[in-house]
């Protein structure tokens, strides 16, 4: 399997003289893999050692004035919560969010590059490039590390000449479109607070209580998401960012505590 | 002067490559074609060389092998449903650099999932062309391409024309090949907005000045956004060049009849 760097290189070619079908693909020279007797079982082995768990709640969805995407900030070791604060919504260029779920260098990393290859897209072609083509490229960048450890469950959305796009990008090298998706631990949570509550005509301020309120209940549940439940609107005119909610303080907007009656009250004879 | 045409990578003292010269020469000494873009069409024209008696030209060169009629398409192409292809010089070199074109109009729709647009496919042959130009032992390509199409979004016509030298611009209406100065100064004096049947005229008018009249001497193909590329069968050909011939002789009398008015 050949490793896909043109990422790492500062100008990606914009063309080449090769015949070979597939853009990116170059001479580079990859490393030996052990001989084993059971390779495919050294292989999820591997697999299984590096990838961290993707301890986290994302979610997005497509309604009629475009997109919200929605995510936790909670960053976990194991059973330790090393960060609170984690901005898990990346701003890929002012039209395009990714999201954040998996390895957090990861993630950064490889949407920044993505950042850099829209931007030669555009350079080059004096347009945009699609939120199709984006997470295409993105898609294909993972998929030709594919087994060698990357861990990222990514969201793409955007809003783009042929308006508002969602796609789901891993690093196993799956690319899904769709109108709804939520990634990470936390997803089953918010999945079903989501789902019950999605219409596709809701109004912005609609949509983003409800990914507000997704991903509250999926910090509520999941230790491994928690800290600020941020949520970003696209539109039309690019990206914007709503609101930032401690969870915490969430909690008291959705369940006040109500004051309760004493029956019988202590008085001090 | 015959120490700087060996190998191309060598400047002249005057800042010629002459090995790119030479190519310009062997476009000139090739059949001549020529675009025209319309406001919903665009139009391309080849002269064709009257056909070799025992040549088969059913079979030979067929790109398109839908194609039923008695002729075969040798010179105006298809890189993509949306993006046509005419050129003039050596046609053996045509024939690598369509193909290496029609590849990355896939390689294009496979890694972003759009369609290719005519400004990209251009920049790609004019920069396969370029790369030719400046690599050791290889010779460039001896041909001048016209690219036409719809931009797949917006739907607008291009037409643009790439030389052995790796320079691409977009055009209006242009011509190429043998006797294209003539052809060319034709459609500056001539050349207005035009659309459907129109602009294939005004194409077929161009070929007329530096070619054979009749329709077994003339390729065109049109390109329009909802039928893609069609090619012109020989009759429908003829008939046009009858239309054409009956306005010219039409615009005549009107010019000799005033005198004798008087």
């Amino acid at each position: 399997m050949k490793l896909d760097t043109s990422g790492l290189e500062s100008t990606a070619p914009l063309f080449g003289a090769n015949t070979v079908l597939f853009d990116g693909f170059k001479d580079v020279p990859s490393f030996d893999v052990p001989k084993t007797n059971d390779f495919d079982g050294f292989q999820k082995e591997a697999i299984q050692m590096v990838k961290p768990a993707k301890g986290t709640t994302t979610l997005a969805f497509i309604f009629k004035e475009g997109v919200i995407v929605a995510a936790d900030s909670r960053a976990s070791m194991g059973g330790y919560i090393s960060s609170q604060s984690v901005k898990k919504i990346i701003e890929i260029n002012p039209y395009m969010l990714g999201t954040m779920a998996g390895g957090a260098a990861d993630c950064q990393f490889w949407h920044r590059n993505l950042g850099i290859k829209c931007r030669l897209h555009e350079l080059a072609n004096k347009r945009r490039i699609s939120v199709t083509g984006a997470s295409k490229l993105l898609a294909n960048i993972l998929y030709s590390y594919r087994g060698m450890g990357l861990s990222v469950g990514t969201m793409i959305a955007g809003w783009d000449e042929t308006g508002p796009g969602l796609y789901y990008v891993d690093s196993e090298g799956g690319r899904l479109k769709g109108t709804r998706f939520s990634v990470g631990s936390g997803s089953p949570y918010a999945y079903g607070v989501l789902d019950s509550g999605y219409r596709y005509d809701m109004s912005v301020q609609e949509a983003a209580e409800l990914a507000r309120r997704s991903i509250y209940h999926a910090t509520f549940r999941d230790g491994a998401s928690g800290g600020v439940a941020s949520v970003y609107y696209v539109g039309p005119s690019g990206w914007k960012k709503l609101s930032g909610d401690d969870v915490g303080e969430l909690h008291y907007n959705y369940y006040p505590v109500l004051p309760s009656t004493v029956e019988q009250e202590m008085t001090e004879s | 002067m015959a120490r700087y045409d060996r190998a191309i990578t060598v400047f002249s003292p005057d800042g010629h490559l002459f090995q790119v010269e030479y190519a310009l020469e062997a476009v000139r000494k090739g059949n001549a074609a020529v675009g025209v873009r319309g406001t919903d069409t665009v139009v391309l024209g080849v002269e064709k060389k009257s056909t070799v008696k025992l040549q088969d030209s059913r079979l030979s060169g067929a790109d398109n092998l839908l194609l039923l009629s008695c002729r075969s398409v040798r010179k105006i192409v298809n890189l993509d449903c949306h993006i046509a292809l005419a050129c003039a010089g050596l046609k053996a070199d045509a024939r690598v650099l369509i193909n290496r074109a029609r590849v990355e109009c896939q390689s294009h729709r496979l890694t972003v999932e759009d369609p290719v647009t005519v400004e990209y496919i251009t920049r790609y042959i004019a920069g396969l062309q370029q790369k030719y130009t400046q690599s050791g032992g290889v010779r460039p390509f001896g041909l001048s391409t016209l690219i036409a199409g719809f931009d797949p979004y917006t739907g607008v016509p291009a037409l643009y024309q790439t030389d052995p030298s790796g320079t691409f611009s977009a055009w209006k209406a242009n011509a190429t090949g043998r006797n294209s100065n003539s052809m060319r100064e034709y459609l500056e004096k001539n050349y207005k907005e035009t659309s459907g049947q129109e602009t294939v005229k005004l194409a077929i008018r161009a070929l007329l000045e530096v070619v054979e009249s009749g329709g077994k001497n003339i390729e065109v193909a049109v390109m329009t956004k909802e039928h893609g590329l069609q090619q012109l069968e020989e009759a429908e050909i003829d008939a046009i060049v009858a239309e054409i011939e009956a306005e010219k002789t039409a615009a005549e009398a009107a010019k000799k009849a005033p005198p004798k008015e008087t």
